[in-house]
């Protein structure tokens, strides 16, 4: 392709990822190594239906004239990334010092919100992103081996969980494991312990979240590997019969290597979507128990005062930690592809 | 004759024109749009902004649980999206913040000055919005089930516990007590209420720095753990309207709950006779021996948003005090909430909000920097009622995610 011809042929997508990725991207980073001016703040008196009393309040003009000279706000540096909301460097450093053992340190690690949130993002990466592959994997498999005529409703009742928003997905499920729900009920009366309750016990709340990630993302990996089965080779699966190969042989040895370039793309995708679990946590109601850095992201826009810098931090350390969780498989696809 | 004519038409024009225009009370042009939280009172407001619609005036509104998420942004855009927001002593300061309301000083000389002086909320001199109604947490109580075991309605959380306890033990309800102790906002206000109780103060006299690691603050989350172990195990997910859910269906016997939403729980909607023929008001309760309440008082109000053209601005104030004119005022409505309107008649329902004026009872803070701590409040607190971490701990925890805010916005060095 000639280079004029090529230039116009990705203009418009490499204008639209400056438009919408690059400058969002920059603002963001912009916004976190600043952080508000400092408040001027006068003693007022505030008159309301219960009485007068002496109060202080931001003075507003002397605000606006701040920033009016300086729109971005104080420049910052990383201090928002190193304070306690996010990486707290001086707080990890004291609970190093003082903690007696690797438990202890790890403990007190776990209270700092960052570290809090890290905790469970990682773990509910790292198994509901595997497990996911399985589920998907053995639905497609199933579903392909059930009679042509099965296939078309199969095919539609697996893809509803996807079809549901999450949201509405998860507050569904909510609901069913509430103490007087069918779940919930059913799990007090199989434990024999009335206060047994799912929302109340951070162990079942994180199963119960994982389940509702593997519940809600299995039928992608399901569909992305029904249509890989599609394309395998037919002689070499006879082929394999012929020499006698078990089903399980044939799977294991003919389809699985022929759908590998099919999971690094689905296992990237999850990677990046279970990293960014947020939708389950919000309809669970689940924050006392589990947090993940997209949740913190909205907490810190959605209190009475907005902590921009904070949120901003925040999605910038997400943006990171999705480029290291991504490494490896981009090292790999990279590989193969310049071995070709 | 021909003159007779041309009068005739002009006056049956200018009756027709001024009737047209009472449709919209009075207004010929602007847009009004309000945002504000969802529940009984504030849907009434909201419904006679709209009896102003028409004529040219369009009036819209977006009543949400969510509303304090999304009016500071609604408002910050120049032409404004939400021309009003109705808030409440908390939600204001956000917005004084940043600067996004108008004072309405002009407004009211011109097209308000009837309005009472003790609904205006004055700040630094300037009135910032029209408050129209009050509003506390107080007890709700079971009759039947109070009578069951032979107790008088809890004047003290002491007594509660005490009560609470009993109806656990005589195997009425497993669960008795409730109360919205959702993990977020709702928590960190019980909080608040129990904290203000033991008597003590959030600030340093006169600074933004925190103090709330003391005896008090200890002992306020002592109570809460204490009620929280008589609640449905699920207390952290327990928002105001999941804890009047569980009122309703009848688990529970003894709460601290908001006065604007007992009207809801003694009608016969939602809930079997023996509930809602049942369901008490009280006076809000006092803790540790000490006099004031553990509760804290609210208004409700509404604002103009500073970012809108001068037409939007009084169509907004007309049409927003429409929505608290006495002619809002029905047998239905009254029991909403304790308004401040001329004519309100005071129904049972009512008397919670009465009595937490009459005790004493402190207004929320409506401090610069108090949305700060009640959101480090509201994320740092459920470790402790979990069994995680200690009292100390969890306030010290509230301390520092506040003074890393606090630093943040600039009220702290």
């Amino acid at each position: 392709m000639k280079h004029k011809t090529f230039f116009w042929f990705v203009l418009p997508s490499v204008l639209a990822m400056l438009l919408f990725i690059a400058f969002p991207i920059v603002s963001v980073v912009l916004q976190s190594l600043h952080v508000s001016h400092e408040q001027v703040i006068v003693q007022v008196e505030n008159c309301g239906p219960f009485g007068c009393t002496q109060s202080t309040k931001i003075d507003t003009q002397a605000t606006e004239a701040l920033r009016a000279a300086q729109p971005l706000g104080r420049w910052a540096g990383l201090s928002t990334y190193l304070d306690r909301g996010h990486l707290a460097v001086a707080e990890v450093a004291a609970e190093w010092r003082n903690a007696a053992s690797m438990g202890e340190f790890l403990g007190r690690l776990t209270n700092l919100p960052f570290y809090n949130a890290m905790f469970f993002t990682l773990s509910y990466t790292f198994i509901v992103t595997p497990l996911t592959l399985i589920f998907g994997f053995a639905i497609a498999v199933a579903v392909n081996s059930a009679a042509k005529s099965l296939r078309g409703p199969l095919i539609f009742f697996t893809l509803l969980p996807m079809i549901v928003t999450p949201l509405v997905g998860s507050l569904i499920l909510f609901w069913m494991v509430d103490a007087r729900g069918i779940f919930g009920a059913a799990l007090q009366w199989a434990a024999g312990d009335p206060n047994l309750s799912v929302k109340a016990s951070t162990p079942l709340m994180w199963i119960m979240l994982m389940v509702y990630g593997v519940w809600h993302a299995a039928p992608f990996a399901f569909i992305v590997y029904y249509a890989g089965l599609q394309t395998v080779n037919k002689e070499t699966l006879e082929a394999a019969v012929v020499d006698g190969a078990s089903r399980w042989e044939r799977i294991r040895y003919v389809v699985l290597p022929h759908l590998l370039p099919l999971t690094t793309f689905i296992a990237l995708i999850q990677l990046m979507d279970n990293f960014r679990v947020f939708e389950p946590i919000v309809s669970f109601s689940a924050q006392a128990h589990a947090t993940s850095l997209s949740w913190a992201i909205y907490n810190d826009l959605g209190g009475e005062t907005r902590q921009l810098s904070s949120a901003a931090a925040t999605s910038v350390l997400t943006i990171i930690g999705i480029a290291i969780l991504l490494s490896p498989v981009l090292v790999r696809t990279w590989r193969d592809f310049s071995r070709k | 004759m021909n003159m007779l004519k041309t009068a005739a038409v002009v006056t049956a024009f200018a009756v027709l024109h001024g009737t047209t225009a009472m449709a919209g009370c009075g207004l010929t042009e602007g847009r009004v749009n309000i945002v504000g939280n969802e529940f009984p009172a504030i849907q009434t407001v909201a419904k006679g902004a709209e009896a102003c619609a028409g004529d040219g005036v369009e009036v819209k509104a977006n009543l949400t649980a969510d509303h304090q998420k999304i009016n500071l942004a609604g408002m910050q855009g120049n032409p404004a999206e939400y021309t009003s927001a109705i808030v409440a002593n908390s939600s204001i300061v956000a917005l004084i913040n940043d600067d996004v309301i108008r004072p309405l000083d002009d407004l009211i000389a011109a097209h308000g000055a009837d309005i009472p002086t003790k609904q205006l909320i004055t700040i630094d001199g300037k009135v910032m919005a029209v408050a129209f109604m009050a509003n506390a947490q107080h007890l709700v109580y079971r009759k039947d089930i109070l009578e069951q075991i032979g107790v008088e309605p809890p004047k003290t959380y002491e007594e509660l516990l005490a009560a609470a306890a009993m109806i656990r033990e005589k195997g009425i309800m497993q669960n008795p007590v409730g109360g919205p102790f959702a993990a977020g906002w709702n928590l960190a206000e019980e909080f608040v209420n129990m904290y203000l109780g033991h008597g003590g103060e959030f600030f340093k006299e006169g600074t933004a720095e925190v103090s709330i690691n003391n005896p008090q603050g200890v002992a306020a989350l002592n109570v809460m753990k204490s009620l929280t172990e008589l609640m449905n195990p699920d207390y952290l997910t327990h928002d105001s309207n999941a804890t009047s859910a569980e009122w309703e269906a009848g688990n529970v016997a003894l709460m601290n709950m908001w006065g604007s939403r007992t009207g809801v729980l003694q009608d016969n909607e939602g809930s079997e006779p023996v509930v809602y023929e049942n369901t008490m008001v009280g006076a809000p309760m006092t803790v540790g021996g000490g006099t004031i309440p553990a509760s804290t008082l609210w208004w409700d109000g509404w604002t103009v948003a500073k970012n809108v053209s001068d037409a939007d601005a009084t169509a907004t104030f007309v049409a927003m005090k429409n929505g608290i004119s006495p002619s809002i005022l029905t047998d239905q409505t009254m029991g909403e909430a304790v308004w401040m309107i001329e004519g309100y008649k005071p129904a049972p329902v009512n008397a919670g909000v009465f009595s937490a004026i009459e005790m004493g009872t402190k207004p929320y803070p409506m401090l610069p920097y108090m949305g700060l701590l009640h959101t480090a409040l509201g994320d740092n607190l459920a470790d402790f009622l979990q069994g995680k971490e200690s009292a100390e701990q969890a306030l010290a925890d509230t301390e520092a995610a506040y003074t890393a805010a606090a630093k943040e916005k600039g009220f702290l060095k």
